[in-house]
């Protein structure tokens, strides 16, 4: 009679269904960088980047200071002395005082709401972003993007990672060809060596990443108690079922 | 000790028998539970329609508690999204039961249509209990519509404004048409509102009555099973079929099993995976809703993508629109379709075994392509595709009328 076939098939089909929406995923060329939410000192390297060079124009109106301080690692006196800039309430979220109009006025366009930027773009995009910056003097602030073309936003960590510029390279059989990273040069250094640049990128892209969903540092957690609750419960179930299932031919 | 065990026995009896001079307790309890016979031969098959009945209390019971921190409103909606998935407890938590929910809903429902193909389920006498499913399923696909547009993201606003406008199409009456359900000239507030009504209220009652009256229509004709034999015809002195069980308790427990299994694979989406890459939560809907930024790539959601290919291989809108309906549609015809005598492919020749391999290749592939970015190849493979999809039904009449079906036996095999 049914039973072990079955549920093997069940599962089979099952994890056909969830293997397939994985391995359909795909997308242009980016640079790649593991994200990893374990580490917490990065987070919180990540959290300082993000206050000091983003939260001045952009927002992330759905984070809480405080609820960023109990995941992180941060207490409170240090949240308000190293993170807070525009408001001392640790439970307030973190919003910023340029206005829609002003920012409109000053870029072309308002920076975006950075609380779930990390899960529409992908970790791997931002990466890139941060990395892909050269300078343009035909564009309003002279520096451009390769990963986002004609972007509003200046290059705010030029400091960090100095200038680059987009080397015209052509191919051996003289064609054009579009861009690639690889034809990215530094041209002037900035405070920070090439290593410690990506170093500071990746902490602040696992910062975003978090920021884009904080219960993501519980919740594979959680979820593992719960799948060893209901693979005990399936035992029993399935024992409880046999039994019943006994005297039917 | 003996004594107190039958006091409380007595009493919950003298209660049961309270209740059942006034109301027919046992009567249901007895017609569509302990004394409802089902083919014992059940199959893998046959766990969806549980799975099913499963997913829609899961929907209702997060949904409720959705509603009371969602705000239905073109400023609000996206932020209380968010407010639900940081603020509230274990809002995270109800939010991505209910997103996976949706997307589990349509795999656990196209099983369960399989199956009926498989087996079929949906002829002779069993016309009614197909059709009150397919009602379930166009209901559906209302519903998840509806309800795909209450995160007010991106791919919220622009699905709804290209399925909307899909009306549009309709000679005379489209504008019309397009402009009462919107509400407003473009998707809006308003637009929002008259969807969350719909979404928290309208369908889901449609659903619940419809899942009653498909119970009560599978428990008027029988189950089918996988052999395709009636078991009513065989029947021991008592009158009961001599290859039917209760339902209960024999597939309540086998049902607590399958549903464990199934939840294994629920919750391991929601805790590890809620996103599933994209395609249960898609990337683009995490960008509020900007009715002047139009996307540049709008895909529907995994479960429609296969009816969204065929609407994108016609060249002309209106016939694409009228080839789509037709897509979700045609499925209610089947069972005056099919003109084999015989139900279950067990026993059906190979006209009708290839013919169904080939429409669920094709299936799959539409799903495939609804979600890719239109280029002459794919939508020339759409194109044929799409007829490989209609032929599946509109031969069915030739091909299973002259079918090597084999005979089948009296009784079912195992």
């Amino acid at each position: 009679m049914p039973s072990y076939k079955q549920l093997y098939k069940l599962i089979f089909i099952l994890l056909m269904v969830v293997s397939a929406s994985v391995s359909a995923a795909g997308g242009a060329k980016l640079m790649h960088m593991e994200v990893d939410l374990s580490n917490q000192e990065s987070l919180q390297r990540g959290a300082k980047t993000f206050v000091n060079y983003c939260l001045s124009c952009h927002a992330a109106a759905y984070m809480r200071y405080n609820r960023m301080g109990q995941d992180l690692g941060i207490s409170e006196d240090v949240l308000k002395a190293n993170f807070m800039f525009g408001t001392d309430k640790v439970g307030d979220t973190m919003t910023i005082g340029m206005t829609d109009a002003d920012s409109l006025r000053f870029f072309g366009v308002s920076p975006p709401d950075l609380s779930v930027i990390a899960r529409a773009r992908g970790a791997d995009w931002l990466y890139s972003y941060f990395k892909t910056f050269y300078v343009d003097k035909s564009r309003p602030f002279g520096v451009n993007n390769l990963t986002f073309k004609d972007v509003g936003m200046p290059h705010v960590l030029w400091e960090l990672q100095g200038a680059q510029r987009l080397a015209h390279r052509e191919s051996a059989d003289g064609e054009h060809h579009s861009p690639t990273f690889d034809d990215l040069e530094i041209i002037t250094p900035g405070t920070q060596s090439e290593a410690e640049y990506d170093q500071t990128v990746q902490d602040l892209v696992n910062f975003m990443v978090y920021l884009g969903e904080p219960i993501k540092l519980k919740r594979g957690k959680i979820g593992v108690w719960v799948l060893m609750y209901l693979f005990v419960f399936m035992i029993v179930a399935y024992m409880l079922k046999k039994e019943y299932w006994r005297d039917i031919h | 000790m003996a004594n107190i065990e039958k006091n409380i026995i007595d009493g919950l009896t003298g209660l049961r028998d309270w209740v059942d001079d006034r109301f027919p307790l046992m009567q249901n309890w007895n017609e569509h539970l302990a004394k409802y016979y089902a083919p014992k031969n059940f199959n893998f098959w046959y766990y969806f329609g549980g799975f099913a009945l499963l997913i829609f209390a899961i929907q209702i019971l997060t949904g409720i508690w959705l509603t009371m921190n969602y705000k239905p409103s073109a400023a609000d909606a996206f932020a209380s999204v968010e407010y639900i998935m940081r603020d509230v407890s274990w809002g995270w938590l109800i939010r991505y039961m209910h997103s996976t929910g949706a997307s589990a809903f349509f795999i656990v429902i196209y099983l369960h249509m399989f199956r009926a193909l498989l087996y079929g389920s949906y002829k002779k006498p069993r016309e009614l209990l197909w059709l009150s499913g397919m009602g379930l399923y166009l209901v559906l696909m209302a519903e998840a519509f509806f309800g795909y547009l209450l995160p007010w993201g991106q791919m919220s606003y622009w699905g709804a404004q290209v399925i909307i406008s899909l009306f549009g199409a309709l000679p005379f009456i489209g504008d019309t048409l397009s402009l009462w359900i919107r509400g407003d000239f473009v998707v809006s507030d308003v637009t929002l509102n008259r969807f969350f009504s719909l979404h928290v209220i309208a369908f889901p009652l449609l659903i619940f009555g419809l899942i009653g009256a498909h119970i009560l229509a599978l428990h008027e004709v029988g189950s089918n099973n996988p052999d395709g034999v009636e078991i009513k015809k065989n029947k021991n002195a008592e009158g009961i079929p001599v290859d039917g069980i209760p339902f209960h308790p024999y597939y309540t427990v086998k049902d607590i099993f399958g549903a464990t299994v199934f939840l294994i694979f629920f919750f391991g989406v929601v805790f590890f995976m809620p996103e599933m890459n994209g395609y249960f939560l898609e990337h683009a809907n995490f960008i509020p809703a900007n009715p002047l930024k139009t996307p540049e790539h709008i895909a529907p959601v995994w479960y429609f993508t296969p009816f969204y290919a065929i609407l994108r291989a016609v060249p002309d809108q209106l016939g694409g629109v009228i080839a789509m309906g037709m897509a979700t549609n045609i499925f209610l015809l089947l069972p005056w379709l099919d003109r084999s005598p015989v139900k279950s492919s067990r026993y059906r020749g190979w006209n009708f075994r290839c013919a169904l391999t080939l429409f669920v290749i094709s299936f799959f592939i539409l799903g495939w392509l609804g979600m890719q970015p239109v280029t002459p190849l794919f939508t020339w493979m759409a194109r044929f595709f799409s007829l490989v999809y209609f032929a599946f039904f509109l031969l069915m009449p030739f091909y299973t009328a002259i079918d090597n079906d084999k005979s089948v036996p009296d009784r079912v095999r195992d």
